[in-house]
C-alpha cells in the first residue's frame, strides 16, 4: 500500500529550524590546555606577589602606637565600677608614650574597645534611623526599647541602646608640653552629616534616666554636627573595634614624647572591656595589618609552585590532548 | 463503533498498577467484528486487564499459581471481581488484550461476543445503580431525587471570589512553600524577628504572585472557552418540534437532533438516524485523537418509531451511572413492553463529531460534567525523577546540617549568656525599661532555656537558605527549557504522522540520561504498523508476489467504473500476476477456490468502505475504515484482485467483483474472541446459498478445518505458514463452508435466543459460534507484512553501544518475533540463543538452570580465551514466551530469570500479555537501581509504560492510549537515540550540575553567615543586609544557573551520537552522586572560609562598620559563586556571558541601591568602603584564594584521570572527532530483504 497522503493537507507541525531551538548557537568552548593552565597559574603569581609585597611594605610603613589605659587609669580597688559610675570622682588620667618613628600627617587618633559587643543583635537593632533625619518622627522609637522613651513617655532623641551607650572618654594630647590640636571635624562620613543626621533634629531627653550609659549630647547642637555620635552609630562589625576620635594635622617626629590627658569616663569595667588609645598613620591598606600582604604572597607563591608542578607533570607524564584512544571503552573493551 | 484498541487503551489509565496476568493463550491472529441489524458491533471489552484476569473460566486456569496471582490481584479490584461473580458463568472475553499481534490486540477484535463481550452488560442494572431517563420527558426524568447535572460545563477552577483562597490552598500543597511560609511566620514573631518584615516575606510573595498570575490567566482562558462552549446552539425537541436551545440549557431526557458535521453537546443514546438502517458515523478526534470514523447504530425499534416524533415519548431508558469509561456503556430500553439492551455502540459522546450522516436524533442520557468526555479530563500521572529523589536525600543531609548549625549556635549562645550573666544586666541587652524601680528586672529575658530555644528558631530563620527552596523553582524552569528544546528538535519530528515530540511529564527529563533498560513493544514501535498484504497461500499454492508488478508508481491499480465515475481503492497493493490471472478464471476449480478466498477477504471483516472525492472529479477513491489494520490490508488486497468491497450497511454488503456487483446478505457475525481466536461471518450469497467464512489464527483454525478434504493442501498451507512467519509476516488462515437451509435455521434460532439472552449472553454466543465454525474447508492463508520502521536496527545498535539493554516484548509468535529480532539487529548471528518454551513450572526451572549452566560454560570459555573481544562471540540472547513467563513471574523462579536475563545481551519475550509486560519491567525494577524505559504504541503497552521509570508512547497508528499514559511521546522508535543519547545526556548533565551548584551556592552563604554569628555573641546578627540575603537567591545568583542549566552542553550532538558509550556517564551517575556532594560541601567550606576570614582579618582592629563589611561579604560571595559557575561552563554563549557577568553587575547595582537608602543603617556604606583599595584587594584575594583549589583539582583530575566526557570534549575541540562525526548513526549493512525473494 502506498502511504497515507492525507497528512499532506494538514499544516506541518515541523518545528521551524533555528540555531537556537536546535541548540546549535555558536559558542566559545574554552579548554584547559596545559599552556592555559600554566599561563593562568603563572599570571596569578605574577600579579599576586607584587601586590603582596606592596601591601606588606605599606603595612610596614604604618606607625602605630597603642596604649591600653583602662586598667591603669583607675584606682586599684575592687570598686572599679563604683568609681567609674560616680560622677563626683576625678577621672583624669595622664599617660605618656614615645613616638617610635616619624609619623606623617594626618595622624589619626582612635579609641579601641575590646569585648564590647557592638554587633550584639539587640544592640544593633536598638536604633531609630527615621528619628535621626525627620524632626516629626521623634516618636518612632518602637525599636529602641528599653531606651525609647523616658519614664513619663517622652521620646528620647536619639533613642536606642547605641546612642545611649555613646563613648565619652576624652583625650587631650600635648607634645613637649605644647598642646597638640586634635581636629574632631570631619571625622564622620559626609553622607551621614548631610543625609542621615538632620540639621533640624536636636537631642532631647537624652541620657536623662537614672542609669547613665555613656556620653551626653549638647541639646543645642543639631545631630548633623554631633560627629562623635555619628561615628559611634556606625556600629562596628566585630566585638573588638576602633573608632576615629580625631586627627592630628601635624607630623610627629620619632622619639617625641606625647602626653595624653584622658578623662576616663566610659564604663567598660562592668563587662571587662578594654580601652585603648591608638595613634596611627594610615596607608592604602588601612592601618597596621600585614595579613593582606602575607595572604597575597602565599596565594601568589602557591600559584607559581603549582604552575611549576603542572609544567613538570606535562613534561614527564604527558597525555595527548583529546586522544580518543584514551576513552575508557577504547582502553579496555572488555569492560564495555 | 469505537476502535477496539482505544477502548482498551483508555481504560488502563484507570487501573492503578498493573499485575502479572494469568496465563491465557495468546491469540495470534485476530479477526473480526460483527454486523448485525439489531445488535450491532459492540465495542470492546471494557476492562482489558482485569476482566481477562479475574475471570477464571475453567479451561484457562491451568495451575494453582495463577489462582494465587488472581487472588492477589483481586484485592485491589474487589469491586470488579464482585461484578464478575454476579455475572455467573459468563466468560467475558478473557484474553482480549493479550491478543493478536503483540502490540495491538485491541485492534482486532477483542470484542466479545456481541454485547456480552462488553464488560458486564449481561448483568442486570440494579435499580439503585441505574439512572432512569424518560425519553422526551425531561421534567419527569429530572424530578426530585433524580436531579441530573445540566449540560453547562465548567472547566475553570476558580471563580472571582474563590480564586485567592483556592489558588493559595493549591499552591501550598508544595512542601517547599510551606517551609517558606513557616519561616516567614516565625520571623513575624517579635522575639524572633531576624529580618525586616518586608524582606522576609518577599521571596514567598514573589513566587506565589507569579504562580497566581499564571493560574489566573489560564483560568481566564478556560472561562472564556467554557462560555463559548456553553452558548453553542443545538436543535432540541420541544412540543413536537425541533427548536434551538443553548447547550448549557439542554438537560437529560431531552431529544436532540444533530446534523452532519456538528459536534455533540452531550452523551446521547441514538434513537434514529438519517440512514434507514440506523447507521451513523462519528469522529472521535476530540475524545481520543483518532481520526477514524466509528460506526454507531440506532436500534431498529426506535429507528422505526422516531420518524413519528410524537411517539418517541414513553420510552424509558435505564442506564448505568455516569462513569469515565469511554468505551463502555450499558443500558436497556423499554419499548412497547419489550426490553432491548443498549451497548456502547448505541451511544454517541460529547465532543465527537457527526460525519457522513445527514442527521441523527438521540436522547440525552448524560449531560455536562457527567459526560464521559468531561469525566475523562484528567492529567497525566506524575513521576519523580531519580535525580530528584537523590536530591531529596541530600536535602535531608542539608537539613541535618542546618539543625546542627542551629544547635551549635543556640548552645553556644547559652554558654555565652551564662558566662556573661553578670554583664548582661549592665550591657543593657536584657534590661527592663523602668530603671526607677529598685528591683531592676531583666528586659525580655525569658530564662536561659527559652533564650536558647529562641536563638535556635532565629538561627533557622537566618540559615533558611541552607535548604535551597529556589532550587525547586529553578529546576522546574530548567526542565521547561529542556522540554522546549526537546519539543523543538527537528530531528525528533515525524513527518509521516506530522507529530512532534511531546513532553507529557515535565519532571523526569533527566531520567532520560540514566536509562539502563529499554523495554520495547514490537508492532507499531519497532515496526510501522502499516500492514501490507504480502503473500497468500491459496489452495496449497504459494503466491508471494514473485512476479509482482509494482502499481504504486503508475497508479494503475484496480479500478471500476460506475456511472462514468472511476472508483479506485485508496491504497494499492502489489499484485501477484499469477494470482491475478487466476482470479479471472472463475470457471476453473482453482478459480472458484480463489474466488471464495477473495470473497472471504472482502467479507469476513468489519471494514466500512467510504468514498472519498479527489481533485479529479471523475475519480473517486474508496477508503476502508476499520479498527484493524490487518483487516484493512486484507480488504485492500482483495480489492486489488477485483473484489472490491463498495458498500456496507448493517444487513448487507456489496462487493464489486470484476464489474459485477452482487449483494451479500450478512446474516450473522461472530466476533473475534481470544478464546476461539477467530471470527466468522455468515453470508447469504446471491445464489441463495449460505456460507460461513472464518478467519483466524493458525493454531485454532487448523482444529476446526476438515483435514480429510484435502490433506495435501493442508500440509502445504502449513508449511507456507511456517515460512511466512519465519519471514516475520503475520499470518491468518481462512476457511469456509456452506450451510444447509436447515442448519442455517437452526443456527438462526439459537443465535437469536443467545443474542437476546439477558444472562450469559457472551457464553451462549460463543457456543453458537463454536457450533458453526467446524468442518471448514481450508481456503488458504495470508501473510501480512508489518514493515520495520526506518532506522530501527541502527537505533538498537546505538542503544546497545550506549550500554542500554534493549528487550523486546511482543505478543507475536515466536518465529515472527525472532525474525524481527534479526532484522532489527536485536539478535545477531553471533549470539547464542536460549529459548525457553515451557508448560510447567518444573520445566521452567530446569530450563533456567540449564541456561545458567550454559552461561557459566560460555563465560569460562571466553575467560580462557583471554577475554577481550572474544566475549562478543559469546553473547547470549534469551527468547522466552508468555506461557513460560506465567510460571516464572511472581514466583521464586523470578530470581533465576533475573540472573539469567541480566547476563543476556538481548532478551526477546514473545506472546506476552500486557500485564506480563509490566511484570517483566517490574522484574528488573524491583531488583536493581537501574533505570527502565518502556516504549510502546498500543493499549497493551500501557501497563508497562506506567510501570517503567520512563514511559514513552509512540503516537502512531494505534490511537492515543499509550500516548496518554506516557511521559513522553514521539513518532518513531529511532527518535529514542537522539532522545536518550543527546537530550537525555544533556538533561542529566545539566540538572545534576545545577543541583550540586545550587547546594554549593546556598551553603556558601549560610557558612559565611554562620562564621559571622560566632563573632556576635551567637546572637544572629547578620552583617549582610536583609534585602541582600533575600535577593541572593532571587537576583544575585539565580539567572546564571538557570541559563547554564538550560543551555550549556558538555558535548556536541555529533560526538554524542558517534560515541554512544558516553551515555554511560549518566548510567553510572557520574555527575551527581554522594561523593560529589561531599566534595562540593568541602569546597564550599573552603570557599566560605576564604570569603569570610580574608576580610575579617584584613579589617581586624580597624574602624570598619558592620554594613560595609557586610557589603564586602555579599559581593565576595556573589562574585565567587558566579566565577565558580563560569569556571564550569563548557560553552559560552552570548547569553551565558550576559547572565553571569550581568548577575555580578546586578549585584553591585542592588547593593548600591540598598545603600543609597538613608533610612537603612547601612546608608552609603558601600560607597565609603568601595573607595578604599583594600576593599578591591580583598575581593580579588577572595575570588582567587577561594577558587584556586577547585581549579587545581579540576586540572589535575583532567590530566591524570580524565573522564570520557572530558576526553571527548577536548577531542571535539581539537577536531579529532571530525570527519564522520556528522553521520547520525552507524550504517547498517545487511538489512534483510524479505520481499522479492523467490
Amino acid at each position: 500500500m502506498s502511504s497515507d497522503d492525507g497528512s499532506s493537507k494538514k499544516v506541518s507541525k515541523k518545528p521551524r529550524y533555528s540555531r537556537f531551538t536546535q541548540q546549535e548557537l555558536p559558542a566559545c568552548k574554552p579548554i584547559l590546555t596545559p599552556a592555559l593552565v600554566i599561563g593562568i597559574l603563572m599570571c596569578l603569581g605574577i600579579i599576586f606577589i607584587p601586590i603582596g609585597l606592596l601591601a606588606l611594605s605599606a603595612s610596614e610603613n604604618v606607625v602605630e602606637v597603642v596604649d591600653r589605659y583602662d586598667d591603669v587609669c583607675i584606682p586599684s580597688t575592687d570598686q572599679k565600677v563604683g568609681f567609674i559610675k560616680d560622677p563626683a570622682t576625678n577621672k583624669t588620667c595622664i599617660r605618656t608614650f614615645t613616638i617610635p618613628k616619624k609619623m606623617r600627617k594626618p595622624v589619626y587618633v582612635y579609641y579601641q574597645l575590646d569585648n564590647f559587643y557592638q554587633n550584639h543583635r539587640r544592640y544593633v537593632k536598638s536604633r531609630s534611623d527615621r528619628q535621626l533625619w525627620n524632626p516629626k518622627a521623634e516618636y518612632s522609637t518602637s525599636l529602641c526599647d528599653p531606651e525609647g522613651q523616658t519614664g513619663d513617655g517622652k521620646p528620647i532623641v536619639p533613642c536606642g541602646l547605641i546612642a545611649w551607650s555613646l563613648f565619652n572618654d576624652t583625650y587631650s594630647l600635648s607634645k613637649n608640653d605644647a598642646a597638640l590640636q586634635i581636629n574632631k571635624k570631619d571625622i564622620a562620613w559626609r553622607s551621614d552629616r548631610t543625609h542621615k543626621f538632620s540639621p533640624n533634629v536636636y537631642p532631647k531627653n537624652f541620657q536623662n534616666g537614672t542609669l547613665i550609659g555613656g556620653g551626653k549630647l549638647d541639646e543645642n547642637i543639631p545631630l548633623s554636627q554631633q560627629e562623635d555620635l555619628m561615628v559611634w552609630m556606625r556600629t562596628s562589625a566585630l566585638p573588638t573595634f576602633r573608632k576615629l576620635y580625631g586627627k592630628i594635622e601635624t607630623d610627629l617626629e620619632a622619639n617625641e614624647k606625647i602626653t595624653v590627658t584622658i578623662q576616663n569616663n566610659y564604663n567598660t569595667y562592668s563587662f571587662n572591656g578594654k580601652k585603648k588609645l591608638v595613634i596611627s598613620t594610615a596607608t592604602w591598606i588601612g592601618g597596621k595589618n600585614d595579613f593582606i600582604g602575607k595572604m597575597y604572597m602565599a596565594v601568589g607563591g602557591t600559584s607559581i609552585v603549582l604552575g611549576v608542578i603542572f609544567s613538570l607533570l606535562y613534561v614527564f607524564k604527558p597525555r595527548p590532548l583529546g586522544d580518543p584512544s584514551y576513552l575508557s571503552w577504547n582502553k579496555n573493551p572488555a569492560l564495555d | 463503533m469505537m476502535k477496539g484498541s482505544q477502548q482498551q487503551q483508555q481504560r488502563p489509565l484507570l487501573i492503578p498498577s498493573p499485575r502479572t496476568p494469568g496465563k491465557e493463550e495468546l491469540p495470534y491472529t485476530p479477526v473480526n467484528a460483527s454486523i448485525d441489524a439489531s445488535i450491532p458491533v459492540s465495542s470492546m471489552p471494557v476492562k482489558p486487564y482485569s476482566d481477562s484476569q479475574i475471570e477464571m473460566s475453567g479451561d484457562f486456569v491451568r495451575n494453582p499459581s495463577s489462582q494465587s496471582i488472581q487472588s492477589k490481584s483481586s484485592s485491589g479490584y474487589s469491586i470488579k471481581e464482585v461484578s464478575f461473580r454476579e455475572g455467573s458463568d459468563v466468560i467475558v472475553n478473557p484474553v482480549v488484550r493479550y491478543g493478536s499481534s503483540g502490540s495491538n490486540p485491541g485492534r482486532y477484535g477483542s470484542r466479545g461476543a456481541s454485547s456480552g463481550g462488553f464488560g458486564s452488560s449481561y448483568k442486570e442494572i440494579k435499580d439503585e445503580d441505574a439512572r432512569l431517563v424518560y425519553v422526551n420527558d425531561p421534567v419527569r426524568t429530572n424530578e426530585k431525587r433524580f436531579r441530573f447535572a445540566g449540560n453547562s460545563i465548567r472547566t475553570s477552577k476558580y471563580s472571582f471570589l474563590t480564586f485567592l483562597p483556592r489558588n493559595l490552598f493549591e499552591q501550598f500543597h508544595r512542601i517547599a512553600y510551606i517551609y517558606f511560609l513557616v519561616i516567614a511566620i516565625l520571623n513575624q514573631l517579635p522575639q524572633l524577628a531576624v529580618f525586616g518584615r518586608g524582606a522576609s516575606v518577599l521571596p514567598l510573595a514573589l513566587v506565589l504572585f507569579v504562580t497566581a498570575v499564571k493560574d489566573a490567566y489560564e483560568d481566564f482562558r478556560r472561562h472564556r472557552s467554557d462560555r463559548i462552549e456553553n452558548n453553542r446552539v443545538a436543535s432540541v425537541l420541544l412540543n413536537g418540534e425541533f427548536g434551538d436551545k443553548k447547550w448549557k440549557d439542554i438537560c437529560v431526557g431531552e431529544v436532540v437532533k444533530i446534523s452532519g458535521n456538528q459536534t455533540l453537546p452531550c452523551d446521547m443514546v441514538l434513537l434514529s438516524t438519517s440512514d434507514a438502517t440506523g447507521v451513523s458515523y462519528v469522529q472521535t478526534t476530540n475524545l481520543d485523537g483518532e481520526s477514524n470514523l466509528k460506526t454507531r447504530y440506532a436500534k431498529q425499534e426506535t429507528q422505526a418509531k422516531a420518524s413519528l416524533l410524537g411517539e418517541i415519548g414513553g420510552l424509558l431508558i435505564k442506564c448505568e451511572k455516569p462513569n469515565r469509561n469511554v468505551y463502555g456503556f450499558q443500558a436497556n430500553m423499554e419499548i412497547d413492553g419489550k426490553r432491548i439492551s443498549l451497548g456502547p455502540s448505541n451511544i454517541i459522546l460529547r465532543g465527537c463529531e457527526l460525519k457522513n450522516t445527514d442527521w441523527v436524533i438521540g436522547v440525552v442520557v448524560y449531560a455536562g460534567k457527567e459526560t464521559k468526555a468531561m469525566l475523562n479530563n484528567a492529567g497525566a500521572p506524575s513521576k519523580r525523577s531519580r535525580l530528584e529523589k537523590h536530591m531529596n536525600k541530600e536535602i535531608i543531609i542539608l537539613s541535618l546540617f542546618l539543625v546542627a548549625l542551629c544547635t551549635v549556635v543556640s548552645l553556644s549562645h547559652g554558654v555565652w549568656l551564662r558566662r556573661h550573666r553578670e554583664e548582661l544586666y549592665l550591657m543593657q541587652f536584657y534590661r527592663k525599661y523602668d530603671y526607677s524601680e529598685p528591683e531592676v528586672e531583666k528586659y525580655e529575658y525569658y530564662g536561659l532555656g527559652m533564650e536558647i530555644f529562641f536563638v535556635f528558631l532565629m538561627s533557622v530563620i537566618v540559615f533558611q537558605v541552607m535548604i535551597p527552596i529556589s532550587l525547586y523553582i529553578s529546576v522546574e524552569l530548567v526542565r521547561i527549557g529542556q522540554a522546549y528544546f526537546m519539543i523543538r528538535d527537528d530531528r525528533m519530528f515525524d513527518k509521516s504522522t506530522n507529530s512532534r515530540f511531546q513532553c507529557r511529564a515535565l519532571n523526569i527529563n533527566e531520567d532520560l540520561g540514566q536509562i539502563k533498560y529499554v523495554f520495547s513493544d514490537k508492532t507499531g514501535t519497532l515496526t510501522e504498523n502499516k500492514m501490507e498484504f504480502q503473500c497468500a497461500s491459496v489452495g496449497g499454492v504459494d503466491y508471494d508476489n514473485g512476479k509482482a508488478i509494482s502499481t504504486e508508481d503508475g497508479q494503475t491499480g484496480y479500478s471500476v467504473q460506475v456511472d462514468g465515475m472511476v472508483l479506485r481503492p485508496k491504497m494499492t497493493v502489489k499484485v501477484d500476476q499469477d494470482l491475478l490471472h487466476l482470479s479471472k478464471m472463475k470457471h476453473t476449480d482453482e478459480g472458484k477456490h480463489l474466488c471464495d478466498f477473495l470473497v472471504a477477504l472482502a467479507a469476513c471483516n468489519t471494514i466500512v468502505p467510504l468514498t472519498v472525492e479527489t481533485s479529479d472529479s471523475a475519480v473517486n477513491l474508496i477508503e476502508y475504515q476499520g479498527e484493524s489494520p490487518d483487516e484493512q490490508a486484507l480488504v485492500y488486497a482483495a480489492a486489488s484482485y477485483g473484489f472490491m468491497l463498495v458498500e456496507r450497511s448493517s444487513g448487507h454488503i456489496v462487493i464489486d467483483i470484476q464489474g459485477e456487483r452482487p449483494r451479500f446478505n450478512v446474516l450473522g457475525l461472530h466476533e473475534f474472541d481470544s478464546d476461539r481466536k477467530r471470527m466468522s461471518v455468515i453470508i447469504g450469497c446471491p445464489d441463495q446459498t449460505v456460507k460461513v467464512f472464518v478467519k483466524g489464527a493458525d493454531t485454532t483454525m487448523f482444529k476446526v478445518i476438515d483435514k480429510s478434504l484435502n490433506l495435501n493442501m493442508v500440509k502445504a498451507t502449513e508449511s507456507h505458514l511456517h515460512a511466512y512467519s519465519s519471514k516475520g509476516l503475520r499470518t491468518l488462515v481462512i476457511g469456509m463452508r456452506e450451510m444447509s437451509t436447515s442448519e442455517f435455521e437452526q443456527w438462526q434460532s439459537s443465535y437469536d435466543s443467545a443474542s437476546t439472552a439477558l444472562m450469559g449472553r457472551a457464553n451462549l454466543l460463543r457456543k453458537v459460534a463454536n457450533n458453526v465454525e467446524n468442518n471448514l474447508r481450508l481456503l488458504g492463508a495470508s501473510g501480512i507484512e508489518d514493515k520495520l520502521q526506518q532506522g530501527v536496527p541502527e537505533a538498537i545498535e546505538s542503544l546497545r553501544t550506549a550500554g542500554i539493554k534493549v528487550w523486546v516484548l511482543t505478543g507475536d509468535k515466536q518465529e515472527t518475533a525472532i525474525s524481527i529480532g534479526y532484522s532489527s539487529k536485536l539478535l545477531t548471528s553471533k549470539m547464542t540463543q536460549i529459548v525457553i518454551n515451557n508448560n510447567s513450572k518444573d520445566s521452567c526451572r530446569k530450563s533456567l538452570d540449564d541456561a545458567l549452566q550454559l552461561y557459566k560454560k560460555l563465560s569460562n570459555v571466553s575467560n580462557s580465551n583471554d577475554a577481550g573481544h572474544v566475549a562478543g562471540t559469546n553473547q547470549l540472547a534469551l527468547i522466552i514466551d508468555g506461557t513460560s513467563l506465567v510460571y516464572i513471574l511472581e514466583t521464586e523462579l523470578e530470581e533465576k530469570l533475573f540472573e539469567l536475563s541480566s547476563k543476556c545481551t538481548a532478551v526477546l519475550c514473545c506472546r506476552v500479555a500486557p500485564l506480563q509486560k509490566a511484570g517483566i519491567v517490574a522484574l528488573i525494577k524491583n531488583r536493581t537501581d537501574d533505570m527502565t524505559l518502556a516504549i510502546g504504541d498500543g493499549a497493551n503497552d500501557v501497563s508497562m509504560i506506567q510501570k517503567a521509570d520512563v514511559g514513552i508512547g509512540i503516537s502512531g497508528q494505534e490511537g492515543r492510549q499509550a500516548v496518554m499514559a506516557s511521559d513522553f511521546s514521539m513518532g518513531q522508535f529511532r527518535f529514542l537515540v537522539p532522545l536518550l543519547l543527546i537530550h537525555g545526556h544533556w538533561n542529566y548533565q545539566r540538572i545534576s550540575y545545577m543541583i550540586l551548584y545550587n547546594f554549593y551556592r546556598n551553603v556558601v552563604l549560610v557558612f559565611v553567615l554562620f562564621w559571622y554569628v560566632l563573632f556576635t555573641g551567637f546572637t544572629l546578627t547578620t552583617a549582610i543586609t536583609d534585602w541582600s540575603s533575600m535577593l541572593y537567591s532571587i537576583i544575585y545568583t539565580s539567572l546564571p544557573t538557570i541559563v547554564v542549566g538550560i543551555l550549556d552542553k558538555d558535548l556536541g550532538r555529533s560526538t554524542l551520537l558517534k560515541y554512544p558509550q558516553l551515555y554511560g556517564a549518566g548510567q553510572r551517575g557520574e555527575s551527581y552522586n554522594g561523593k560529589l556532594f561531599w566534595y562540593t560541601i568541602l569546597d564550599t567550606l573552603w570557599q566560605s572560609i576564604t570569603a569570610f576570614f580574608i576580610p575579617l582579618i584584613a579589617y581586624w582592629d580597624s574602624t570598619v562598620g558592620v554594613s560595609a563589611l557586610g557589603d564586602l561579604w555579599i559581593l565576595a560571595i556573589v562574585i565567587l559563586v558566579n566565577v565558580h559557575l563560569a569556571m564550569d561552563v563548557v560553552r559560552w554563549y552570548t547569553i551565558t556571558h550576559i547572565a553571569v557577568w550581568g548577575s555580578i553587575l546586578a549585584t553591585f547595582i542592588c547593593v548600591m541601591v540598598i545603600d543609597a537608602w538613608p533610612f537603612l543603617p547601612g546608608y552609603w556604606a558601600f560607597f565609603m568602603i568601595a573607595k578604599t583599595k583594600l576593599f578591591w584587594v580583598c575581593l580579588l584575594g577572595i575570588v582567587v584564594a577561594g577558587l584556586v583549589p577547585r581549579f587545581v583539582v579540576k586540572v589535575f583530575v583532567q590530566h591524570c584521570k580524565p573522564s570520557d566526557i572530558q576526553i571527548a570534549r577536548v577531542a571535539e575541540k581539537f577536531g579529532h572527532l571530525q570527519g564522520d562525526a556528522e553521520t547520525e548513526m552507524n550504517p547498517i549493512f545487511d538489512l534483510p530483504q524479505r520481499t522479492a525473494t523467490t
